[in-house]
Order: C-alpha cells, then sequence, then structure tokens
C-alpha cells in the first residue's frame, strides 16, 4: 500500500493518520477535510467552549508540530464529492482527482436542522456553529428554545442557563434519553432541568417554527407557543454519506463495514460517526468520542493487512456533563437496572444495568471511581483478534 | 518532603492523593511507588480515580492514559503531560519531594 487518503479530518479522521503513523505505513499519506479549521473537539463546544471558559485554540486536537509529524498532504476547506470504490479514485469539490491504495471514510455526522434558514435557529455541531450560537446568548438574558432533550439538547440547554438566559427545552418523547439510559435514569438526569431553573415540555411535538425572517417562537403540537429569541435544535444528526452515491459501497445509515471497520472492498474502511459496523450480530452505529477514537486503531490495522484481522470491541463509552454534573456510561442498557452506589436523590449514584443477572451496562453521576471500575469489569480490549 | 501514608496503606494497585502546593497522587504498582500531578492535563479529573495497569495510569473522566514513569500522555485526548515527583520510602513511610517537580520531556 503506497498511498492512503483519508477523507474526513475530525477526530476519527487525525486518529487514523496517527494510527497508520504508529502502524509502520511510510507512504504518502493524503487528508481532505472540508472544514477550513484544523482538526479540533467536539465535545467542548456544548460545554466549555460555549460557556466562553476556553478559547479556539484550547479545542485542537493536536499542536502544529503534532500534524507536521504526519508527514501527509493536507486539502483542508475542500469536500470529497465522488469515490469509486473499484479502484479508489476520488474527486474533490475543486475538481482534484485523488488515486490512492486504501481509503479511510472518515466523515462523520451532521446536524438535522429545522427552520429553513430561518435567522436565530441554531444546530451544533461545527466550530463555525459553536461561535455563531455564541454570540447570540454569550450576555444571557435571551430567551432559549432548546428542541430536543437528548444529550446534545441537555448539554446546550445547561450552558444557556449557566450564561444567564431563559431556557426552554422541548422533547418529543415522553422521558428524555429513554432509548439511551432506560425510563428510570433517563428520568433521573432529565430531572436536572428543572432542578436548575430551565423548563422541560415533554411528550410533545414542535408543529412549526414562528417568524418571518428571524425567529419569534416555537408552536408546540397542542398550538402553544412558546415566544423565542434562539432557537437550538438538538434533534440527531445524520452520517454524511451523500458522497458516496454512486460509489459502489453499502450506504444504509451510514457506511457499512464489518466487524473490523471493514468495507465490502478491503482497501476502503470507515471510522467514527458514520461508520455503521457489525458488532454481536447487528449493524451499529455509535456517536461518541471514545469509540471513534478506538475504531481508527482498528480499522488501519486491517486496512494495512488487507483483511479484517481485529475486530472493535465497542465498549459502548461516552460522558456528558450537565448543570454541573458528570454522567458516564458504558456497556448497554437493559430492562432491569439498580443503584450500587449513592442515590438518585443525591445526583450522585452509581447504577448497573442487568440482563439475566449479568451486568451490561453501567451509569454513574459524579462516580468517576467507582465508574472506572465497573467499566473496567465490562470491558474488553479496544483490539479483539478476528476469528 | 511531604509524608504521603505508610507503605501498609498503600496496596499494589492503589493510589493516594495528597494536598501539596498543587493536588500530587501518589500511585503503587508493580513494587514501585510513582508520584505524579493529581489533576489530568486535560480537564478537572482526579488521576488517582483512575485506573492503574502496569506504569500507566488511564484517567477516569475521558481515558487519556498517562506514563506514570515520565508524565507523559499516550492517547487523546490528554496533549500534555503531566509533572512527576520523586518518591522516597524510609522506615515504612512513602514520601513524596514535591519541591523537584519533574517537567517531562516532550
Ligand atoms: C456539541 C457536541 C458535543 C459532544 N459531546 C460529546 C461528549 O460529551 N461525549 C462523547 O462521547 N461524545 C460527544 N460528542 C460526539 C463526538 O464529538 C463525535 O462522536 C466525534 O466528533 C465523531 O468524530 P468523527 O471524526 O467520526 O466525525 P465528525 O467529528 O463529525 O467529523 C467528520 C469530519 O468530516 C468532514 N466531512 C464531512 N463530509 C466530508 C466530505 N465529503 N469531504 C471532506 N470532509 C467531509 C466534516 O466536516 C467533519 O469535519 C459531541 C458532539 C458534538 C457535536
Ligand atoms: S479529564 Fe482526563 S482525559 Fe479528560
Amino acid at each position: 500500500m503506497r498511498t492512503v487518503t483519508i477523507v474526513g479530518t475530525s477526530l476519527a479522521g487525525l486518529r487514523a493518520a496517527q494510527e497508520l503513523r504508529a502502524q509502520g505505513f511510510d507512504g504518502e499519506l493524503v487528508l481532505v477535510g472540508d472544514e477550513p479549521h484544523r482538526p479540533y473537539d467536539r465535545p467542548p463546544l456544548s460545554k466549555d467552549f460555549l460557556l466562553g471558559k476556553i478559547g479556539v485554540e484550547d479545542l485542537e486536537l493536536a499542536d502544529a508540530a503534532g500534524l507536521l509529524e504526519l508527514g501527509a498532504r493536507w486539502h483542508l476547506g475542500r469536500r470529497a464529492v465522488r469515490l469509486s470504490a473499484s479502484d479508489g479514485s476520488l474527486t474533490l469539490s475543486d475538481g482534484t482527482e485523488l488515486k490512492s491504495d486504501g481509503v479511510v471514510i472518515a466523515t462523520g455526522a451532521s446536524a438535522r436542522t429545522l427552520g429553513d434558514g430561518l435567522a436565530g435557529v441554531h444546530t451544533l455541531r461545527t466550530l463555525d456553529d459553536a461561535v455563531a450560537l455564541r454570540r447570540e446568548i454569550a450576555d444571557g438574558g435571551v430567551r432559549v428554545v432548546v428542541i430536543g432533550a437528548g444529550f446534545i439538547g441537555a448539554e446546550t440547554a445547561s450552558t444557556c442557563r449557566a450564561l444567564g438566559c431563559d431556557v426552554t427545552v422541548v422533547e418529543a418523547a415522553p422521558v428524555p434519553l429513554s432509548r439511551a439510559l432506560g425510563p428510570e435514569f433517563g428520568a433521573a438526569c432529565a430531572g436536572l432541568h428543572e432542578e436548575n431553573g430551565v423548563r422541560l415540555v415533554t411528550g410533545i411535538g414542535v408543529a412549526a417554527l414562528e417568524g418571518d425572517t428571524r425567529v419569534t417562537g416555537v408552536r408546540l403540537a397542542d398550538g402553544t407557543v412558546l415566544g423565542a429569541d434562539v432557537v437550538v435544535a438538538g434533534i440527531g444528526v445524520r452520517p454524511n454519506t451523500e458522497w458516496l452515491d454512486g460509489s459502489g459501497l453499502v450506504i444504509d445509515n451510514g457506511v457499512v463495514c464489518d466487524e473490523g471497520c471493514v468495507t465490502a472492498s478491503p482497501n476502503i474502511v470507515a471510522v467514527g460517526d458514520v461508520a455503521r459496523f457489525r458488532h454481536e450480530g447487528a449493524h451499529v452505529r455509535t456517536e461518541h468520542w471514545t469509540s471513534a477514537a478506538e475504531q481508527a486503531g482498528v480499522a488501519v490495522r486491517n486496512l494495512l493487512a488487507g483483511a479484517t484481522v481485529a475486530h472493535h470491541a465497542n465498549r459502548g463509552y461516552f460522558w456528558s456533563e450537565q448543570y454541573g454534573h458528570r454522567i458516564q456510561f458504558a456497556g448497554q442498557a437493559a430492562a432491569e437496572a439498580e443503584v450500587v452506589e449513592g442515590s438518585l436523590a443525591e445526583r450522585k449514584f452509581v447504577a448497573t444495568y442487568l440482563r439475566d443477572g449479568a451486568v451490561t451496562g453501567v451509569l454513574a453521576m459524579d462516580s468517576p471511581k467507582p465508574f472506572t471500575r465497573l467499566r473496567r469489569g465490562l470491558a474488553r480490549a479496544a483490539t479483539v483478534p478476528a476469528g | 518532603m511531604i509524608r504521603a501514608c505508610d507503605v501498609d496503606d498503600l496496596p499494589d494497585g492503589e493510589a493516594v492523593r495528597l494536598l501539596a502546593h498543587v493536588p500530587i497522587s501518589v500511585f503503587h504498582t508493580e513494587g514501585q511507588y510513582f508520584a505524579i500531578d493529581d489533576t489530568c492535563s486535560h480537564q478537572d479529573a482526579s488521576l488517582a480515580d483512575g485506573w492503574v495497569e502496569g506504569c500507566f495510569v488511564e484517567c477516569p473522566l475521558h481515558a487519556a492514559s498517562f506514563d506514570l514513569r515520565t508524565g507523559q500522555p499516550t492517547c487523546l485526548p490528554a496533549k500534555r503531560p503531566v509533572r512527576t515527583y520523586p518518591v522516597v520510602v524510609s522506615d515504612g513511610a512513602i514520601y513524596v519531594d514535591t519541591a523537584v517537580a519533574q517537567e517531562a520531556i516532550a
């Protein structure tokens, strides 16, 4: 393998580049990313960066020296528009044609949007999104309606509140986060909103956004209108795969690949939020930092081997920070769950999820030490040998 | 020199946190003692709460791993090292020389 091109220069793409070099690839390395920025970290965008506690330089995933060390050719601010799986050829938005022996797809996901360009309506996925939202809420005192009480919505609500905004969260499901955490613990986490002076409206959908050029309110399905100066849609993401139409790869809610992140073409792998890999008999796509980081090492190993020699273990770990509380989760939620340390009332606890008596998942709030021990008990190595 | 604890109070695989000019944690692993800055160089987490394996400690928050011998991070999200300090065992007690911080060499 002489040339490898990585498409997407965020966490998964950068980690893949680092892993290629660490695993001894000394050929030509090309990175293509449509954002103009150097690789930056997303989790702080809804937390300390939005709050104004840290700046752009603190978001960098690697400093200039670390990037130079990769010895790569960078095409930033350019989008890949076409891939041919049969010969690995790529076309970029400026017409550049690239030929490579191996391709790493790391194009992540984009936020679902609402409101057709109405001013004051935001999503939060990119640095530019965060800068634009921060400009509107930095001084507090504005009415913010957050649509969607998932992790991004909840973190955004928490930060807006900390900045002194009047915040309402609207969630269509009866209990927020119940798919990720189960109903009991979803409700426990969602309880943080009202405790911190944020209104939470659940079990009702949004009918429309009101306003001519700028948003003035959110109309709910029952006709109620919530006045709003700023609306943030936290309604999920879709994987960035449009550019792969006609590539010959199988696309179905992500780039479909095997347990080792390898597509049907052994010279093309997919990593991070865009990858829908095989895991325990099904195909899953994760949207979390640690899985994106860990998949890179596995995918690169398989790419260099020309075959799936290692599997991604998918330990299902993620964290969130809301209202000064640290939430950590690993594994999988199950119907049966119990608090094993602390208590929900104190907002400091560790809970385990059980199926047939076996622990399938761990959730903790403000309890990093016991959480880490339980998570380790659950975990297998990040890379498991194939076969 | 700051006294951390008795040797008997720090079994292999455990860590103890002490308050010097900054929080410092002392680890006992593989028959040796190591002292490093307790606060992760990424964000505000106590490395004494982390997971020790061999000569490495994994941060309890976002799983960056640090080499206890050098303070260097081995993976993202940490990019900066933590400082290391000399440890002295004397008369059944563990001491940390907090005045001699070693800035890890990148
Ligand atoms: C606000 C926010 C907060 C988060 N907080 C947490 C958290 O607390 N904990 C946690 O575990 N996870 C969190 N996450 C999730 C985590 O950041 C993602 O899982 C991670 O960023 C995935 O990395 P990725 O490289 O796969 O994709 P992305 O980060 O989405 O990067 C993909 C990159 O590819 C580029 N791209 C797309 N299409 C093309 C193309 N055709 N050509 C070239 N480039 C292209 C994109 O512009 C982007 O730069 C958060 C995410 C967000 C947005
Ligand atoms: S706080 Fe230690 S890795 Fe983030």
